[in-house]
């Protein structure tokens, strides 16, 4: 069946997005990716000669890029990032994230706005990630945000599908695709995430700080693969509710 | 010639953008320059020359989520 | 936001009509274990296998009712300022063709009906002309409005179709609600039930309360009249119509109403008449679509359906109801009705009997604290 997810013009067989931070080895990534089934994958903007070394080397051709703003901590910060990965030739998406709290690193959802806006104009196929508020997601799309990527706990911190109610209400609202973003800590996180009706999970850390990371990009694709289908499929009826009651105390006033 | 490079003041005799970046050991198509607050095009960057003072960001992609 | 029209266009009448034939009993199941439901599940609920499971879906609709109104109902009352009518809508008793007393009041006339309206307790009310723009115009609804606007704490109206500009003039007069009734969604039948005058134009129409939604209105409410259609077209797309109108205006309050057409009104064949069984289905099924919309049901229908409608998912009535123009104050003239009302109980009786069910008849609900005339209310 064609499922395919459509983010500015490109169509992706693959609903998981992964991170390349974090691995204990960058040259990990290549079977990573080739295990995750992932086609879209994540990367940050930093000064060269500092302790990290590039990552573009261990990225194969053909992976679409989504170069993250992470460092900034303003509207004009995040723009300027985005002006510098799209220099680097890596096409026009973006993935806002604008932080300036640094102990719970938190989105600030009023700069991320004003970052997205400035850069949906622009013409740059923006997925900003954001704590899930509906008016903040609402603000978001109204400025131009080609999706919005709620997070379902506090970055890093494997905490799975906290905030599971606020990412369901946004899954309801918004017609633009949700994806689940930051804090899904194993692979059934990822599938209950799916089964709602998100469109994406992103997984960085969950992937990159297990003993074996090469199985666990696999375990996630085949949660995201099983969410997925399950939201297709219609689940079958859990028994025991819904069930007629013998009399019939609300409409038995019809003949 | 002095110029500030990522922050740090550095002398160096490349009077051209493409002499500093061999001068790193960077490869130009793995990297993004800023001189002075503007990005350098891609396509500019063979032809770009220095100047005493100049200000340059140099940043690439690195691991992230 | 995508547009109505392509919200609709999704929703061919031929796929309107299989899911009403064939969606499964076990489909109208599980929907009934969902906690949102989308376009699809609605319309399962307004399934023939869905009509044979009434008493699930109605502890569903229920106790979603509760959850979300508590054991409160709203009252209102109409009030008919002018039945000078230009359309000639077939099902109408209005309809510029028939011979009856025609009534336009004036503006100090209906400070009279209001006032009338307003000693007897009411603090809601909801105004109503027909289709004459130039004698009911929005500037005289304005005026009527400034002038009453001391007696209620929510002034609505049910008129013709407006611009937005003269939403957003009848709201700085003091408006708060607006009801329009798209009568059918079927564009065809629409053009054929209203062959003359203004009303004619269906898109028109049709994005009126969008309008008012853009000019600040605080509340809408949409509706079909039921027997127009087949059950399931219209019933659905009212549902649709009041979803779509919900996301993309999350500001404003989208209230349903539930008109029936009597099918011995006047000479007009109603080809699609609506039992009460498919009536109570679609109150519940909306209840479960909708959660949080509000539900008005008229005195169109009897006393004891609207009473047992209430658990189920109605959480507005009219009381002490009249449909003509003018009598309800000292001296005015009185006209013959739009509709035959089939619940005559006044405004206290109403309320004894929304206690007597257990609930709550609330007079006044919200009021705009800016509003600087509340002295008498």
């Amino acid at each position: 069946m064609e499922d395919a997810l459509v983010l500015g013009g490109i169509s992706l067989q693959s609903r998981l997005f992964i991170g390349t931070g974090k691995y204990a080895s960058d040259s990990l990534i290549p079977e990573i990716i080739a295990q995750s089934g992932a086609e879209v994958i994540t990367v940050a903007l930093r000064r060269v000669g500092m302790q990290q070394e590039g990552v573009m080397d261990h990225i194969p051709k053909g992976m679409r890029l989504l170069p993250n703003t992470s460092g900034a901590r303003t509207a004009e910060e995040a723009v300027r990032l985005a002006h510098l990965a799209k220099a680097a030739g890596c096409g026009d998406w973006i993935k806002i994230e604008v932080i300036s709290d640094t102990r719970h690193l938190l989105p600030d959802g009023y700069e991320t706005c004003k970052a997205t806006e400035i850069l949906a104009k622009e013409g740059f196929t923006v997925l900003p990630y954001m704590n899930p508020d509906l008016y903040v997601a609402r603000s978001l799309v109204d400025a131009g945000a080609s999706v919005v990527m709620p997070l379902a706990a506090p970055i890093g911190s494997n905490r799975g599908l906290q905030t599971k109610e606020m990412i369901g209400i946004l899954i309801e609202e918004l017609d633009v695709p949700i994806i689940v973003d930051a804090g899904l800590g194993s692979p059934k996180d990822a599938c209950e995430a799916m089964e709602m009706g998100a469109q994406a999970c992103l997984v960085n850390t969950a992937i990159a700080a297990a003993d074996n990371p090469v199985l666990m990009a696999k375990a996630f694709k085949m949660a995201v693969c099983a969410g997925r289908s399950a939201f297709l499929a219609g689940k079958a009826r859990v028994h025991g509710l819904g069930q007629a009651n013998a009399s019939s105390p609300l409409t038995g006033f019809l003949r | 010639m002095h110029i500030i490079v990522n922050g740090e003041p550095k002398q160096t005799k490349a009077e051209t953008l493409p002499a500093l970046l061999e001068e790193f050991s960077l490869d130009p198509k793995t990297v993004v320059v800023e001189i002075n607050g503007k990005i350098v095009d891609r396509s500019l960057v063979p032809t770009t020359s220095l100047a005493e003072n100049d200000t340059l960001e140099i940043v690439h992609f690195v691991g992230g989520g | 936001m995508q547009a109505l029209s392509e919200l609709f266009a999704k929703w061919p009448s031929e796929r309107r009509r299989d899911v009403y034939e064939n969606a499964s009993k076990e489909q109208v199941l599980r929907v009934l274990d969902k906690q949102i439901l989308d376009p699809m599940d609605f319309l399962t609920l307004l399934s023939k296998s869905a009509l044979e499971l009434l008493e699930p879906i109605a502890q569903k609709a229920h106790s979603l009712t509760l959850r979300y109104f508590g054991r409160a109902v709203n009252l209102f009352t109409p009030l008919y300022i002018s039945n000078i009518c230009t359309n000639q809508c077939r099902y109408c008793g209005f309809n510029a063709k028939n011979h009856l007393t025609r009534i336009h009041l004036s503006v100090d006339e209906a400070f009279q009906e209001a006032k009338a309206l307003h000693d007897v307790g009411h603090r809601h009310i909801l105004l109503l002309t027909g289709d004459a723009p130039k004698l009911s115009s929005p500037s005289y609804m304005a005026d009527v409005v400034r002038a009453i606007k001391p007696f209620f704490a929510s002034i609505g109206i049910e008129v013709y179709s407006l611009t937005e500009q003269d939403y957003a003039m009848l709201v700085q007069a003091g408006v708060d609600n607006m009801t329009m009734f798209q009568e059918t969604y079927d564009p065809t039948l629409y053009e054929w039930l209203h062959p003359v005058g203004p009303k004619h134009d269906y898109h028109y129409r049709l994005n009126a309360p969008e309008r008012a939604a853009k000019a600040g209105m605080r509340s809408l409410g949409v509706g079909a009249l039921l027997g127009l259609a087949p059950y399931e077209q219209d019933t659905f797309a009212t549902g649709l119509h009041a979803w779509w109108l919900s996301r993309s205006y999350p500001g404003v309050d989208i209230g349903i109403s539930i008109p029936r057409i009597c099918p011995h009104e006047g000479e007009f064949t109603v080809n699609n008449a609506v039992d009460d069984r498919h009536f109570v289905q679609y109150v519940m099924a909306l209840r479960c679509f909708l959660p949080r919309s509000p539900i008005t049901c008229s005195t169109r229908e009897s006393a004891f359906m609207r009473d047992h409608l209430i658990p189920l998912g109605v959480t507005r009535v009219s009381a002490g109801v009249s449909t003509a123009v003018g009598g309800r104050g000292s001296d005015t003239q009185t006209s013959e009705g739009q509709f035959e009302i089939t619940d005559h109980r006044s405004l206290s009786q109403m309320i004894q009997a929304i206690h007597d069910l257990g609930y709550q008849a609330v007079i006044k609900d919200w009021e705009d604290p800016t509003a600087t005339n509340s002295a008498c209310a």
